[in-house]
């Protein structure tokens, strides 16, 4: 450990019930990325859900906005310790994207445009725990933040919630996307404080 | 905050490495070019890293700090050249 | 772990160290609203090359610790150096460095660090600096090891500020401003009074008249915000600079 520097706290690290352990609450919204900033035409934009068969489920994006949406008001926890409280989105539910899916694999492996990739369980998806979301704060969801669309599973550290999301395909085992192959944990449960492996 | 580049690698690898690894030359295993360190794109996420080939953009290393140990991915770098 | 002295060898290699160094804060000077230079006495310290940096590393009673890199501003020999730190809006590290940090603090400090980004006063061509903001800092470096070793080379220096008081050495550059350092003043939010020009960002056209030409071969240095650097390091080759001769060092931003 180094030498205490005189005055220094950091960031606010006071106990907070809804705190997850090890973070911080801010009111701003860190951009953090892996990677360049995609530009995506939402005239060339889909969505695809492929399963075990090979079998590929696509929604262009006025497909996707035809769909029912929900607005989404949530706690989100990064890895890099900050969280935001009450952030509001609107997205679909995963439920309903998986209403006409039969599939008997368990994992998913979601994919984004410019290569990132997460892995993310298939009952971590559904029951009402995901979407892909195309709106913040009544406003269409902005570049750096991942727009047009990414994955919102804010139930697991936000680096599984894939900025600029493409699709995702099912899985047979729990493959490690790309932080997890790198270090991070593979399931990310912020109230364990599951940050690395 | 947007992406640096490679001369803040510095202080990172001089825990790994007792070369300067800024005026080291990579070579990307994607698209075969050949910078210097120092030019390479470099996201930072909280303490981890992620560095990129300055031409074609895919991944050359990663590091991620946790609180036990440092985790240096290579995979995207072919050969590391290094000044002596 | 192995810490590397001096080289020893025909290339005068910058020194690489691993280890933390502990300073001691010898006095603070305020530079602009959001900023101030702080000199640091560092025992074994043996001094750097101009460009480079160090990391600072911040701990708290509870033991949590936070690391920052600030490029030295000084290129002397001797144990004292000097630091030049930029307040970041919601920063965690440079407000402490900033408002709260005094004379006789201690300060962990990892380097010198980085041999890519330097001047070394052997060098002979022209050079060009290209500074924003806080990016002026290794460019100080660069500018005082000029002025110390009586190097004849052409250094030419464009330093880009939203106002005049968010300059950082203002005094000492305007004192430096002559035949053998040459600046240019680009101001982007509001222009002094009498200014010829108006307020506004730095384009090709402010490059092409107020810089070294690339017919010259300069050595070029940019520092700055992100999206600066990399706006000036593409004009610059759209001038007809080749990417080999433009370094680099982006401080994040925009």
């Amino acid at each position: 450990m180094g030498i205490i520097s005189r005055g220094f706290s950091g960031r606010s690290r006071e106990h907070n019930p809804d705190l997850p352990p090890g973070q911080f609450l801010t009111t701003d919204f860190p951009v953090l990325s892996a990677g360049p900033t995609p530009r995506i035409d939402t005239a060339e934009w889909s969505f695809t859900i492929t399963d075990e068969s090979g079998l590929v489920h696509r929604w262009s994006w006025d497909e996707l906005l035809a769909l029912p949406a929900e607005d989404v008001a949530t706690d989100i926890h990064c890895v890099t310790r900050w969280s935001k409280f009450g952030t509001s989105w609107r997205g679909v539910s995963l439920d309903t994207l998986f209403a006409g899916i039969d599939t008997k694999y368990a994992y998913t492996m979601v994919y984004s445009y410019g290569g990132y990739t997460t892995n993310v369980p298939l009952a971590d998806l559904l029951g009402g725990k995901a979407w892909v979301a195309f709106e913040f704060d009544s406003k269409p969801l902005d570049p750096e933040h991942g727009g047009p669309a990414r994955l919102l599973v804010p139930h697991l550290y936000f680096w599984k919630s894939a900025k600029w999301v493409r699709g995702l395909e099912m899985r047979k085992s729990d493959d490690p996307g790309f932080w997890e192959q790198n270090g991070y944990n593979i399931y990310g449960d912020p109230w364990k404080e599951q940050r690395y492996s | 905050m947007s992406h640096v580049d490679g001369n803040a690698l510095a202080g990172p690898f001089s825990e790994l490495f007792a070369i300067d690894i800024t005026d080291a030359v990579g070579r990307c295993v994607s698209c075969g070019d050949e910078s210097v360190l120092a030019r390479a794109m470099v996201y930072l996420s909280g303490t981890d890293l992620v560095v990129r080939c300055s031409n074609c953009d895919d991944v050359l290393m990663t590091v991620v700090h946790s609180p036990s140990d440092l985790r240096l991915t290579l995979s995207g770098l072919a050969a590391l050249r290094v000044p002596l | 772990m192995a810490i590397r002295g001096k080289s020893s060898g025909t290339r005068d290699a910058p020194i690489v160290s691993a280890v933390w160094k502990v300073g001691v804060v010898a006095s603070t000077r305020t530079e602009t609203p959001t900023g101030r230079s702080i000199q640091i006495d560092v025992p074994g310290w043996g001094g750097n090359l101009a460009g480079q940096h160090v990391d600072v590393r911040l701990t708290a009673p509870d033991g949590y610790q936070a690391v920052r890199s600030y490029s030295i501003a000084t290129a002397s020999p001797t144990d004292r150096l000097e630091l030049a730190v930029d307040r970041v809006p919601d920063g965690e590290v440079s407000p402490y460095l900033v408002d709260d940090l005094l004379p006789g603090d201690e300060l962990e400090l990892r380097g010198p660090l980085g041999g890519w980004f330097v001047w070394r006063p052997e060098q002979t061509e022209p050079v060009q600096l290209i500074g924003g903001g806080s990016g002026i800092v290794p460019l100080m470096a660069m500018i005082r090891a000029h002025a110390a070793s009586g190097s004849t080379a052409r250094f030419r220096l464009l330093y880009s500020v939203r106002t005049a008081e968010d300059a950082f050495f203002s005094e000492e550059l305007a004192a430096l401003a002559s035949a053998h350092l040459e600046i240019t003043w680009v101001y982007t939010r509001v222009a002094p009074a009498d200014w010829p020009t108006p307020a506004g960002r730095v384009d090709s056209r402010i490059l092409e008249s107020s810089t070294i030409p690339a017919s010259e071969s300069p050595a070029v240095f940019v520092c700055g915000p992100t999206g600066f650097v990399e706006a000036v390091a593409d004009a610059l080759v759209g001038l007809g600079h080749t990417a080999a001769s433009v370094k680099t060092e982006r401080f994040g931003g925009k």
